[in-house]
């Protein structure tokens, strides 16, 4: 857009609505641009549309277009939520200031959901359809390096789309991770193993460097800075990414993994089923059907329930190893996991006797954890439940039906 | 427009009384949100004499006390006639009590100063929103500007619109090209398409577009419409715009969009979450084996949230600060017969991925 503007040399605003907190940056970033600063210093403090209006007339009349103006609105789907009037007017704006100007409106959101209720003046809607495949490779394999040629590039642009084009399109992460990994594409060349046309032996070394990119780059695990460094200090084998989410590094004190299981197994089992599971003897079990209706759709889908602080520490206690005194320390670990975010506090904050947690973390984090601690778990999960059973120590005869698989 | 050249016109005839002396306030109902703005700009252009240079000053109850001494003072003979006209007149109707609506009423209905108030809207049900003292205050006289034409006379106007002028400077184009709109107009396809456009709808406004789109294909090279114009800018007036947007997914997006549809026709349109979403691929994955389509959960979720950006889906509630991102209730804002579009016309679709949208139990 802005290249078509530049190159025709049409007398043009651009205003990123992103930026536009109010709406007096947008009045004021258009009248600069067409009629400079001094038209912009002429908008009371607070202008309102009218006051934008007002000042757009008045410079036209002193300096009349001869061509066309065009406002470029960049995120329009923000308009949206600024003043009810501010979309209908921008789209009647060449009847309201009486001037030869058009607003073209940029966005990824389909113009079904700007319309606003009452109806408004209808814009010519223009589609931009996407870049085929083929498309994107020559796009993209505009961007190549001097002192490589052509074809090795686009050879290296064909690799990077057949490992990504089935998860991402846009252009903009393309070419950034095109940026990123073609050092490291150019690595054995660099070494002088492998000549340029050789392309199986590029494609094998490539391979895996990008399928760990789409772990983590591409994720925004790592910054990008982080990226290029590994690749420079890397080994063959792939050391552990130190990536943002907090299962890869964090450190949890001993009690706090118990919790964070018991907490786990608290908001995933229903709470009929902690007697069974976690009292030595519990009696006979009456096959009734005790599965409501509503709990058919497994646990695991929808989500965590909350679960009150006495039933927490009952599973904790039954779960951990040695005998565990209820002091201070414990609770307080208990809120610092809330800090951590790894349990969300579900009761209110003034509800200080039985306060209300929710696991927040998923089975994976969970499998981590409970490999870090020396007992180990058999988590069986079936359709329904989800069973707990510790094996070391006194060994419990819980019945294990269904598969099991082992941690 | 109507009103301005009515009052153009006014002018031009009358030229000695009342088009001089007429006074003109333009108000619009977009521009003047709030009745304290809408005074400024009638005292603004009234040229009352709290005005200097553009300010206007006083305070919002000093303006209206002034204004409307100013405006009862006069009488029918002697005082110059005011002329305020409100565009989109429903908007003003919400503003606070209806102030300004009633003052200016209250002061046209009293034999003072002549003012008369025009008021433009497009809504047919503005009177229900007036309160009970300024609508009796209204004179109710009301010119409903609605057209209705039959289809010979929306052809007519198709006519006249493509037709140049006689006054274009080119008089051989002008003929050859009025010449080529006929034979267009008498083609059957372009009246098939033009009947499907008045059938769908009437206005002109609609019928511009249709004919803007045509005319943007006619170049130096080709100084004339074809009928095959025609038809291509009806397609695109028609066409589905999230279809469009369905068109440039990736293949893992478009993927979970299939899957979210099979969990709509099982569960008939309740909510769903990402994690449901991915028990449903997970589910196709293991059917076929095909280890191509193996992401790990933040890939996906990252592709879901893409899916959020384009607002192809929804949360069902706002509050996204209680539940974690994978388990907040979603609802998709597609079709059935949309997505069935769309894969149609993915370019490369693979074969199971088609035959696993079609198939009827997920």
């Amino acid at each position: 857009m802005h290249v078509l503007l530049k190159e025709l040399e049409l007398p043009h605003a651009t205003v990123g609505c992103v930026e536009c907190l109010s709406v007096a940056v947008l009045f004021e970033q258009v009248l600069l641009s067409f009629f400079g600063c001094d038209a912009a210093s002429l908008l009371p403090r607070s202008p309102s549309l009218s006051d934008f209006v007002r000042v757009y007339r008045q410079q036209r009349s002193q300096c009349p277009s001869k061509q066309t103006r065009y406002i470029v609105m960049e995120k329009a789907e923000l308009l949206r939520d600024a003043d009810a009037n501010l979309l209908p007017a921008l789209l009647r704006l060449q009847e309201l200031v009486e001037d030869n100007v058009t607003v073209v409106l940029l966005s990824e959101i389909v113009w079904d959901k700007f319309r606003p209720n009452t109806g408004c003046f209808e814009p010519l809607l223009l589609h931009f359809p996407d870049y085929s495949k083929g498309e994107l490779q020559q796009v993209l394999s505009r961007d190549k390096h001097p002192s490589y040629s052509a074809e090795f590039y686009s050879s290296y642009i064909n690799i990077l789309l057949g490992v990504f084009f089935s998860v991402c399109r846009d252009l903009r992460e393309l070419r950034h991770l095109a940026a990123l990994n073609f050092p490291k594409f150019c690595e054995p060349l660099a070494e002088g193993k492998v000549k340029e046309t050789d392309a199986h032996k590029l494609w094998r070394n490539i391979e895996p460097h990008l399928k760990k990119a789409m772990r983590t780059v591409y994720l925004r695990e790592v910054s990008s800075l982080q990226w290029e460094q590994m690749q420079q200090t890397e080994e063959r084998d792939t050391a552990a990414v130190r990536g943002l989410s907090a299962h890869t590094h964090v450190e949890l004190p001993y009690y706090s993994k118990f919790l964070l299981i018991a907490a786990y197994l608290a908001s995933y089992n229903p709470a009929r089923t902690d007697k069974r599971f976690f009292l030595k003897h519990h009696g006979k079990i009456r096959k009734t059907n005790f599965l409501k209706k509503n709990e058919k759709t497994s646990n695991h889908l929808l989500g965590p329930k909350p679960f009150p602080l006495d039933r927490l520490l009952a599973i904790f206690y039954s779960v951990v190893d040695s005998r565990v005194a209820p002091t201070a320390s414990i609770f307080s670990q208990i809120s610092s996991l809330v800090t951590l975010q790894l349990l969300t506090q579900v009761s209110h904050a003034d509800q200080l006797d039985a306060p209300k947690y929710k696991c927040a973390v998923s089975m994976d984090f969970i499998c981590a954890i409970s490999r870090c601690v020396c007992t180990c778990f058999l988590i069986h999960g079936s359709r329904r439940e989800n069973r707990i059973v510790q094996v070391n120590g006194p060994f419990t005869s819980f019945l294990l039906k269904e598969n099991v698989f082992f941690l | 427009m109507l009103l301005k050249c009515v009052l153009r016109d006014l002018q031009e005839e009358e030229e000695e009384e009342a088009g001089k002396n007429l006074l003109q306030v333009h108000l619009n109902g977009l521009l003047q949100t709030d009745d304290r703005i809408a005074l400024k700009e009638i005292t603004r252009q009234l040229h009352l004499e709290n005005v200097v240079g553009d300010k206007v000053f006083g305070s919002f109850a000093e303006n209206l006390s002034f204004l409307l001494e100013a405006l009862k003072k006069g009488d029918r003979s002697s005082s110059r006639p005011v002329l305020f006209v409100l565009d989109e007149f429903d908007l003003f109707a919400a503003h606070k009590n209806q102030t300004l609506l009633y003052n200016l009423l209250d002061v046209s209905q009293s034999a003072q100063a002549p003012v008369a108030v025009v008021g433009v809207t497009c809504r047919l049900d503005v009177l229900e929103l007036l309160e009970k003292r300024v609508k009796s205050r209204f004179s109710h006289r009301q010119i409903h500007l609605l057209s209705d034409p039959t289809f010979a006379e929306y052809l007519g106007r198709v006519r006249t619109r493509l037709g140049l002028p006689d006054h274009f400077p080119d008089g051989r184009f002008a003929a050859d090209w009025n010449a080529s709109v006929e034979t267009l107009c008498e083609d059957k396809s372009v009246e098939e398409v033009l009947r499907r456009h008045f059938n769908s709808s009437k206005d002109f406004r609609s019928l511009h577009v249709l004919l803007m789109l045509c005319l943007s294909r006619v170049s130096v090279a080709k100084p004339s419409i074809r009928p095959a114009d025609l038809l291509e800018a009806s397609r695109l007036c028609f066409a589905d715009a999230k279809a469009n947007m369905l068109h440039g997914l990736s293949i893992l997006e478009l993927c979970l969009i299939i899957a979210m549809k099979h969990l709509n026709d099982v569960y008939e349109g309740e909510p769903f979450n990402l994690q449901m979403v991915h028990n449903e691929f997970k589910k196709f994955l293991q059917r076929k084996s095909n280890s191509m389509y193996n992401f790990d959960p933040p890939v996906i979720l990252k592709a879901f949230e893409h899916l959020q950006q384009l607002e192809m889906i929804r949360p069902v509630d706002s509050s996204s600060a209680k539940t974690q991102r994978e388990y907040q209730l979603m609802r998709l804002m597609l079709d059935h017969s949309q997505i069935m579009e769309a894969l149609q016309k993915y370019p490369q679709c693979p074969t199971e991925v088609k035959q696993w949208a079609m198939s009827a139990f997920g």
